[in-house]
């Protein structure tokens, strides 16, 4: 074949493009000095008396006191969706139902830059994801899943579906606001109720949401949300009066739910953990790709399930592409996160800092090669500079296990057997991508990959019209578009 | 002249494993009886050694048989329904041993009969029922389509020992898994002589593979063989339930628990038996935009 020119001009990245700070206001962003527990409509004090902080973890400031629910408040805030399933909800007819959901949504966008700030200052992620991603799309949920609550019986030919009853969900750090969303809306559509419980890390923009929903004068009961730790989650997860158990997390906790819900008859939606592989062909427009890459594992700081945190690329092209993405890599910047020029922002928690350095010792332990940006981070606060691995091998824990950070592990591949056989060789199965020119690999390639969400010269992309959950370990069930209503039925 | 009255030619009961007929590695037999407590049959007592070649088949089945065309795919269930009408005779005869009259077994496997022609139709059918392109707000194609979910450990059900493993077997084959089904306990002849029935089918080998043998011990194996995709059971005892979702906890398997008493009813054939054996894919695609109007989906 015909050899490849690197035509890749080092990019220049001299004071000259040291950005002036662009900072979000943070005035409109209400935050309450204590938040409590939003049960039956109102916010009531936890039995337990205790609240833990909330920090922001780009200056380890602390933000705000949340309520730490316990088994009490947890029965409670079930009492309280039970009751409000039976009496009022069951009852709301699924028009009346819809407009609720379609309430909420614009309720959302009114108050968007509100929310954007604070899912920023509790999560640590750029304002320009939170306020051009999380909370769009998560207003587009309640709008898209509105519309479905009096047209169920059209997904479903030829069945009569009817809700669950109460549906615990929790949610992790990650996307807070668009979890909570993803969770509530299509709970609320299919006709149940709902007792949610927001990451210990992020409660803000949940307990915001239940202001909204507040406002909105949903019946009371119909949606409650309870914040807390493990403990809490589990509570909830074994409370014998709850029907369904949506969870978003961790792999290793999804195997403890299943588990501990195995003697009972709760329905369960797992979205847990992946290992996307992002694959790159000789013939693929290299440019689009190493951007593809770039976003599909800093995205969020790499705090994303579906990130393509293993990176194939055909021999042919290994050396271009690994030049233009340590390139690209220097060109982002990694700071700040209310700064709109901000591309990489704070990582959630120290904890999950620790997890990803972590990996950076296991992976050079194993001989893998690792290369950083060398931008410059923050003093205080929570980061990692965007990392890549090469000479990584198959078996190397940093291309098994997920890191949930800014870290790429990357390897190479001669065909697309191989390219197959590698990418497959995981217990995970949520996300894949590809990229190439040619059509008829793309569906080759789509159709081999064992995952859910298969991005093609894309990468990253959600829509609340999109199904997204995976295959094999990364869990069951679907979340988005009219696949995820059957979580939510019986059909 | 005396007349010597004709010795009867008994069959050798045998496991169904890779599209062959072996018998247990154990060595070990169960009887089969009739309800009155006639002896019937030896048959093999399955171990988990034969679980485990059987889902080594059945992994190995896999990549060729959900590749196959849904056409043909469905060609195949159709070639099965007319092996299994061609030896009713014998299949009204066992289910007449094994305690049915003889108008239920007529009917138990004419219905048989049905319901694989019901799903081979479906072969090609349920995909565009269940599939969607979803019409996102960024310019890109984006489908979400149903695939199946690879390996899927079945205990049929124990009554109705035909039709039950029947209803089993064709959806999760019709949309494109493979499968090791246990047949019923008690009632085994059926499940070994449809394997006989299959291996006439032009069905590949190993996409389905039949065992015999006792539920309480197998089932273990059946929920935490970490190469099985999907574990289905048939009966409503709750601490087997239980045990089974507990062990499939180990690597996230699907569990299907169907509860039905009788699988002559209409209502345990739809398209959703085959769904529930199908993941759902989605896929996206960048949609170019050039010039002045904006193309999309």
């Amino acid at each position: 074949m015909a050899t490849k020119k690197n035509n890749t001009v080092k990019l220049q990245f001299d004071s000259s493009r040291n950005l002036a700070p662009a900072l979000e206001s943070k005035s409109v962003a209400k935050i309450a000095d204590q938040y409590d527990l939003f049960i039956n409509g109102k916010f009531e004090k936890p039995s337990s008396k205790k609240y833990f902080n909330t920090i922001n973890p780009a200056n380890e400031e602390k933000l705000s006191s949340v309520a730490e629910a316990n088994s009490a408040d947890v029965n409670k805030a079930v009492v309280a969706a039970r009751n409000a399933y039976e009496k009022v909800w069951k009852k709301t007819s699924a028009k009346e139902r819809s407009k609720y959901i379609y309430r909420i949504a614009r309720m959302i966008q009114e108050r968007a830059r509100e929310l954007a700030v604070i899912e920023t200052l509790d999560g640590g992620k750029p304002i320009r994801e939170s306020r051009d991603f999380d909370v769009p799309t998560a207003a587009n949920h309640f709008f898209y899943y509105a519309g479905w609550a009096d047209k169920l019986e059209y997904a479903f030919p030829n069945r009569k579906p009817q809700s669950l009853g109460v549906a615990g969900q929790i949610i992790p750090w990650n996307f807070p606001l668009l979890m909570a969303a993803w969770k509530i809306a299509p709970a609320l559509a299919t006709g149940n109720t709902v007792v949610l419980k927001p990451a210990e890390t992020t409660p803000l923009t949940a307990l915001k949401l239940a202001e909204i929903i507040q406002e909105a004068d949903l019946p009371p009961g119909v949606v409650n949300i309870i914040t807390g730790a493990g403990a809490t989650g589990a509570a909830l997860v074994n409370h014998p009066d709850i029907n369904k158990i949506a969870f978003t997390g961790s792999t290793d906790v999804g195997k403890i739910i299943q588990k501990a819900i195995a003697g009972t008859n709760k329905k369960a939606t797992l979205e847990l953990g992946g290992k996307a592989a992002n694959i790159i062909f000789d013939d693929a427009p290299l440019d689009q790709a190493v951007e593809g890459v770039i976003n599909g594992i800093f995205f969020n700081q790499g705090h994303v399930c579906c990130a393509g945190s293993r990176l194939f690329v055909q021999e042919s092209v290994y050396k271009i592409v690994l030049q233009k993405l340590k390139d690209r890599m220097e060109s982002l910047i990694v700071g700040n996160p209310l700064d709109k020029n901000t591309d990489i922002g704070a990582i959630n928690s120290k904890q999950q800092l620790d997890v990803i350095n972590k990996y950076l010792k296991i992976g050079q332990q194993e001989g893998a090669e690792m290369f950083q940006s060398s931008c410059n981070i923050p003093k205080k606060g929570f980061y990692c500079r965007p990392t890549i691995f090469t000479n990584v091998a198959q078996s190397n824990r940093i291309a098994q296990e997920e890191i949930f950070g800014p870290v790429l592990a990357i390897q190479t591949f001669r065909t697309e057997d191989e390219a197959i056989e590698k990418a497959n060789n995981t217990p995970f199965g949520l996300s894949a991508g590809v990229w190439t020119d040619k059509g008829s690999k793309i569906f080759n390639m789509t159709s081999k990959l064992r995952a859910g969400v298969i991005w093609a010269n894309t990468y990253n992309k959600f829509d609340p019209t999109s199904p997204f959950g995976g295959y094999k370990e990364s869990g069951f069930g679907r979340e988005g578009g009219m696949h995820g209503l059957e979580g939510y039925l019986t059909v | 002249m005396a007349t010597t009255k004709r010795l009867e030619v008994l069959k050798t009961y045998k496991i169904y494993i890779g599209g062959q007929f072996p018998r247990t590695e154990s060595g070990r037999t169960y009887i089969a009886c009739s309800p009155k407590g006639e002896q019937l049959a030896n048959v093999c007592l399955s171990s988990r050694k034969d679980f485990r070649d059987a889902v080594g088949s059945a992994r190995g089945a896999f990549g060729a048989w959900s590749g196959r065309s849904a056409f043909n795919r469905g060609q195949i269930l159709y070639r099965i329904a007319e092996m299994l009408e061609g030896r009713k005779a014998q299949f009204v005869d066992e289910l007449i041993k094994q305690g049915s009259s003889k108008a239920i077994a007529e009917n138990e496997v004419n219905l048989s009969i049905d319901r694989l022609i019901y799903y081979s139709g479906w072969c090609d059918k349920y995909q565009q029922v269940f599939s969607s392109v979803n019409p996102v707000a960024s310019s890109h194609f984006n489908f979400s389509v149903l695939e199946p979910m690879g390996v899927i450990a079945a205990i049929a059900p124990q009554e109705n020992s035909l039709i039950g493993l029947v209803s089993i077997m064709a959806p999760v084959i019709a949309g494109g898994n493979t499968c090791v089904i246990l047949a019923s306990q008690n009632k085994a002849l059926c499940g070994v002589t449809f394997a006989e029935v299959l291996n006439s089918s032009d069905l590949p080998g190993g996409v389905v593979n039949i065992l015999t043998g006792k539920v309480s011990e197998l089932l273990p194996y059946f929920a935490d063989h970490m190469d099985v995709n999907a574990t289905c059971f048939c009966e409503s005892d709750k601490s087997m339930q239980q045990s089974i979702k507990e062990k499939a906890a180990l690597n996230l398997k699907r569990v299907v628990i169907y509860e039905f008493q009788k699988w002559m009813n209409e209502e345990t054939q739809s398209p959703y038996f085959i769904n529930d054996f199908q993941e759902v894919k989605t896929t996206w695609h960048p949609i170019e935009n050039i010039g002045g109007g904006k193309a999309g989906y």
